[in-house]
């Protein structure tokens, strides 16, 4: 059933979990679009023929919508639009909300290429390699002008904005290749911008990222065309961190300063200056880099300057994976349960 | 066609038309008709226009890779496409032409309340039509009609003149607004209360009150997109601080609102025509007063829905989704209210009641894929891709362009005095709407299949829809042609009409046709509400 | 008299009244929306730089700002009482009050342009043009576009706003106007006291706070 529906509307194959969800309320609206257009088409065509000018009596007369009717009109078609909202929003709050366990790739777009960072490297060109069965969250940015990450097989996208991150998960099932789209016009080569999300099982994923950080091209894989980093994000946010000054206010031994310790930071819950609790996720990171002010952890004074503008897309995620990098030594001090990135070394 | 009881050999003479035959006696007029059939002339010159762009755009679209031209050339095209549809043809088309030919003869009134601010428009549309379109093809803008930043803050295409040209429009727009509503607030004949106006007035008044609260927006937001361009401002540009998501913001502040303004007159003119060619009252008038009005207030509220996508919060993306199943509530009572006139009515099948019937269906199809952008979760497979493309000509074509041409054929008696050849409208209207099937449903397939918008190349398992749909468009483009040709000829050898060759009860035609300078010798006397072709006290209530 | 008042598609005078007011009205309506993008610009920029707004903020001359509200408040008492001579038919004083009116308009905007001249001076400017040492750039230089915009589109208004009411003041001392056709008057009294509004807004966001 599903199958002949899908072919029937011409959508492509279901290849995330995601896309199969929501082709079940996208089944669900459309046929009973059609039961209403065919009342209509029908009730339209019997009027016509019934009170043709030909034989229908004149002059015609005064009809008016009882009340009954009128409320009938408005609360049918607004209780089945309300229990669409219903099913779609939760769909849509599921697919903005990552599971903790997501592998992270960063995207960033730009005329007409897409690029994708491993937290521990490598990164590619054009081509995502993901493993199979298991979450992966995208973090997406731009370094011009906005893009769109477009995957018809995940029934999903999100536009790439510069200047900030927006983030989107999916968790492709079953090995395969699935075509990636630029969905929002982006200039000439718009058309072009073209890219492959490859999915493999997680032995070979694995494998193949091994590989790809040794620098050794590994042959029949879909990734030939990409590039070994060999430095990883990590790595590069030391640098970052030590050019931009950040470590002037923030340690990275646990001791506060100016600013709070990075050590542990990464999914800390920080009590804020003024209530609240915030916890120290990528986007309130990347958030505190641009618009420092917004949210001031308790006890420090609201001194950062804000590196919007200054800091590129790609650095401030290094900056993210740097500060994720360092996590306490002993066990079970913080942030147990949150999901330690380990850069992988060669 | 009726032919009507008594044959007249020639058209009144006192007639508008025949007030002075110069061309200086056109340029200076303040006759609100004259100014509506100079409006209704330089909409459909603009109209051809962007079909002739759209059928290039089709013939780009027969074969992945390059058909007849590059990147560059098709990105500038839809660009010209977009402009010249939204703000030359669709804005102006039904409220500038019909209503400014229309409102005052169906209040009872002899002119609009400012006839002066009224020919300005003209002038207004005129030079800013000018400025965008010498823009176009001197440099040519390839940011899409959206202009979204950063890129059109950075690139290296004539965006300015189409920016300055949109942005004169945009005055052209407000003036109309602004004498729409002072018009039917103040020159209603007397015994014409607010319940008795005709639902065309209605849809009119409705569609100013948008037009003079959202135009400034879009006014400011071009200008602060062209300073960037200029002096490097930073509102809208990342490396500055500034963020390119206020301008998706306040950009579709206005535009969603805009998509309003084209539709909200086209369903007045469904509700004229669907009761004349029944002769029956509408089924629930009140429904559809209030239903306009909500459409013109709710749809304030419902711009985020173009940016679910975008990042914007998931809060923000819930309640935007909400507010647009509100605003869809509202069109589809109107559907309900049109097809229950039907019921019991002695139907004739002309020209615009076929409109109307494919106007009915369209909508109603066009809007229920925008109900289902509204859930939100199902947008993330369609923004951006060929099925909002399919969807907003569903609404735009589909049911404004029908309704357009359902209004041109309705009240061609009453502009022009004479009637066209009936079956050969016929024909014509059946072929503009398989045409516009065969054009429009392969490109929401294509969306389904995930082919994305704005694409000058694309992979090759798109390519059998597209040839569908240029199949589809030639079939449109000649169907209206067709129109095109016979109107023409009816122009100057059309059967002379009468008064009221329809045998319609609606106001307007209260008045010769076509009517005198001054519409009534004698103000009308107004008994019923508009439509009314039963005796009072035949009222049967709906038995369903 | 009025010269037009055998117009031929009113009914009355009292309609051609009322739809001269509603459509100064909607008028009002549109330029209230136009700048309230701008405001809405202003909101969402300092919430995002709120350090670097109250930075930029200090480096205003307060004390010109004041006294261009003070101008244009007083100018629009003057129009206020203008409306109200002529409409108890004394369009001569109604003439003088608003010859004044526009002379503070002038002086409000003689200020504008010595505080513009300042700023040319300091650097202060919107954008790529920005050259202010004290306060850095990101965010700052967004607060100086929004003041140009702000204060620019308000001195058009006042521009606008200065003509009209000079033309209505010469047409009111040769006694064009009187009890019985006030409308003119009263309408560029809207615009004028439309053009003080804004700027009861302008002020406090950009020199106080």
């Amino acid at each position: 059933m599903n199958e002949l529906l899908r072919r029937l509307f011409f959508l492509p194959e279901q290849g995330s979990t995601f896309a199969v969800k929501v082709d079940h309320l996208h089944y669900f609206l459309f046929l009973t679009t059609l039961v209403v257009a065919t009342g209509i088409g029908v009730t339209g065509l019997t009027f016509l023929v019934r009170y043709h000018r030909g034989t229908a009596p004149t002059p015609t007369p005064r009809v008016v919508a009882p009340p009954w009717l009128e409320g009938l009109f408005i609360g049918v078609p607004l209780s089945f639009f309300l229990l669409w909202f219903v099913l779609g929003f939760r769909q849509y709050v599921w697919v903005s909300s990552p599971p903790r366990d997501a592998l992270d790739v960063y995207v960033t777009g730009k005329q007409w290429m897409w690029k994708f960072t491993y937290p521990g490297g490598p990164s590619a060109i054009d081509t995502l390699v993901v493993p199979a069965g298991r979450p992966v969250r995208l973090l997406i940015t731009s370094r011009d002008v906005i893009h769109s990450f477009y995957v018809p097989d995940f029934r999903m996208k999100r536009d790439a904005v510069p200047g900030r991150y927006t983030e989107i998960w999916f968790e492709a099932p079953k090995p395969g290749r699935h075509l990636v789209l630029c969905a929002e016009y982006c200039g000439l080569d718009h058309s072009q911008m073209r890219g492959e999300v490859v999915v493999l099982k997680p032995a070979d994923f694995e494998a193949w990222r091994a590989a790809q950080l040794g620098g050794v091209p590994v042959a029949g894989l879909p990734g030939a065309a990409t590039k070994p980093q060999p430095e990883s994000m990590a790595v590069r946010g030391e640098h970052v961190a030590a050019a931009q000054g950040c470590l002037q206010c923030h340690t990275i031994t646990g001791a506060p300063h100016i600013g709070p310790t990075w050590l542990g930071l990464y999914g800390r819950r920080e009590p804020l200056e003024g209530g609240g609790v915030v916890l120290a996720d990528e986007a309130y990171l990347t958030e505190s880099m641009m618009d420092p002010l917004a949210k001031v952890v308790a006890g420090y004074v609201p001194v950062m300057p804000g590196y919007h503008g200054l800091l590129s897309a790609e650095d401030a995620g290094a900056l993210v994976e740097f500060i994720k990098s360092l996590q306490p030594t002993r066990p079970g001090v913080t942030a147990a349960q949150e999901p330690a990135y380990v850069p992988i070394r060669r | 066609m009726s032919p009507s009881a008594a044959e007249p050999e020639r058209l009144p003479p006192d007639n508008y038309l025949a007030d002075g035959h110069t061309l200086w006696s056109w340029l200076t007029t303040k006759d609100h008709k004259r100014i509506g059939v100079m409006f209704l002339g330089l909409t459909l010159f603009f109209f051809f226009m962007g079909g002739v762009f759209a059928l290039a755009l089709r013939i780009e679209l027969l074969t992945p890779g390059r058909t007849i031209m590059g990147h560059l050339a098709y990105n500038r095209m839809f660009t010209l496409h977009g402009v010249t549809m939204v703000w030359l043809f669709m804005i102006p088309a039904i409220p500038s032409a019909f209503g400014n030919f229309l409102v005052p003869l169906m209040i009872g009134a002899r002119d609009v309340a400012f006839p002066r601010l009224n020919l300005a428009s003209v002038y207004l549309y005129v030079l800013g039509a000018s400025i965008a379109l010498w823009g176009m093809f001197e440099g040519g803008a390839d940011t899409g009609w959206t202009f979204y930043t950063p890129y059109s803050t950075t690139t290296g295409t004539a965006v300015l003149p189409v920016l300055l040209g949109v942005f004169i429009i945009g005055f052209s727009t407000i003036v109309t607004g602004l004498n729409f509503i002072a018009t039917v607030h103040t020159l209603r004949a007397p015994g014409l209360g607010w319940m008795k106006l005709p639902l065309f007035v209605w849809a009119v008044y409705g569609t100013a009150i948008i037009q003079v609260l959202a135009t400034p927006v879009l006014g400011m937001v071009l200008l602060l997109v062209a300073l960037e361009r200029v002096v490097g401002a930073g509102i809208f540009d990342p490396a500055r601080g500034g963020d390119p998501l206020l301008f998706q913001h306040l950009f579709w502040f206005y535009s969603h609102p805009a998509v309003y303004i084209m539709v909200l007159p086209s369903m007045g003119v469904i509700s004229e025509a669907v009761s004349a060619f029944s002769r029956k009252n509408a089924l629930s008038y009140r429904m559809i007063v209030y239903s306009t009005l909500g459409i013109s207030f709710v749809g304030f509220f419902t711009w985020g829905h173009h940016m679910f996508a975008s990042g914007q919060s998931t809060f923000g993306a819930g309640a935007f989704g909400a507010m647009s199943m509100l605003v869809a509530i509202f069109t589809a009572i109107k559907i309900f209210s049109w097809l229950g006139t039907l019921y019991r009515g002695s139907i004739a099948v002309e020209a615009p009641l076929i409109y109307t019937l494919g106007f009915m269906f369209f909508l109603f199809f066009g809007g229920m894929i925008g109900v289902a952008y509204a859930t939100t979760s199902l947008n993330l497979h369609w923004h951006d891709t060929y099925s909002v493309v399919a969807h907003f000509h569903f609404i735009m074509v589909g049911a404004t362009v029908m309704a357009f041409l359902a209004a041109l054929h309705y009240w061609f008696p009453k502009m022009f005095g004479r009637t066209f050849p009936g079956k050969l409208a016929n024909g014509a209207a059946l072929l503009v709407i398989f045409g516009f099937i065969a054009t429009f449903v392969p490109q929401f397939l294509l969306g389904n299949l995930g082919m994305p918008r704005r694409y000058a190349d694309y992979p090759p398992h798109f390519q059998t829809l597209h040839v569908a749909s240029t199949t589809g468009a030639s079939l449109l483009a000649f169907g209206l042609l067709c129109i095109a040709g016979y109107l023409a000829w009816s122009l100057r050898y059309g059967a002379i009409a009468g008064d009221d060759p329809w045998g319609s009860e609606g106001f307007e035609w209260k008045s010769q046709s076509p009517p005198p300078t001054h519409n009534f010798p004698v103000t009308p006397e107004y008994p019923t509400g508009p439509h009314e072709y039963a005796p009072r006290e035949a009222e049967v209530p709906h038995a369903a | 008299m009025p010269p037009e008042a055998a117009t031929e598609h009113w009914g009355s005078e009292g309609a051609r009244q009322q739809a001269a007011h509603l459509g100064m009205w909607i008028f009002i309506a549109t330029e209230v929306l136009l700048f309230a993008s701008l405001f809405t610009s202003y909101g969402v920029y300092r919430s995002v730089y709120p350090e670097a707004f109250r930075a930029a903020q200090l480096t205003m001359d307060v004390g010109l700002g004041t006294l261009n509200t003070f101008l244009l408040v007083t100018s629009s008492i003057l129009v206020a009482l203008a409306v109200h001579a002529v409409r108890e038919d004394r369009p001569g004083l109604g003439g003088v009050l608003l010859g004044a009116a526009a002379l503070l308009g002038i002086v409000f905007l003689a200020v504008k342009g010595v505080e513009y001249a300042h700023h040319v001076k300091e650097g202060s400017l919107p954008g790529d043009f920005y050259r202010l040492r004290e306060v850095p750039q990101v965010g700052a230089s967004l607060f100086f576009t929004l003041y140009f915009l702000l204060t620019g589109f308000h001195a058009l208004h006042v521009t606008v706003g200065v003509g009209l009411l000079t033309v209505l003041a010469v047409r009111s001392a040769s006694g064009t106007f009187s009890a019985a056709y006030t409308t003119p008057v009263e309408l560029g009294g809207m615009y004028w006291h439309l053009v003080d509004v804004i700027w009861l807004f302008v002020y406090p966001i950009l020199y106080l706070s």
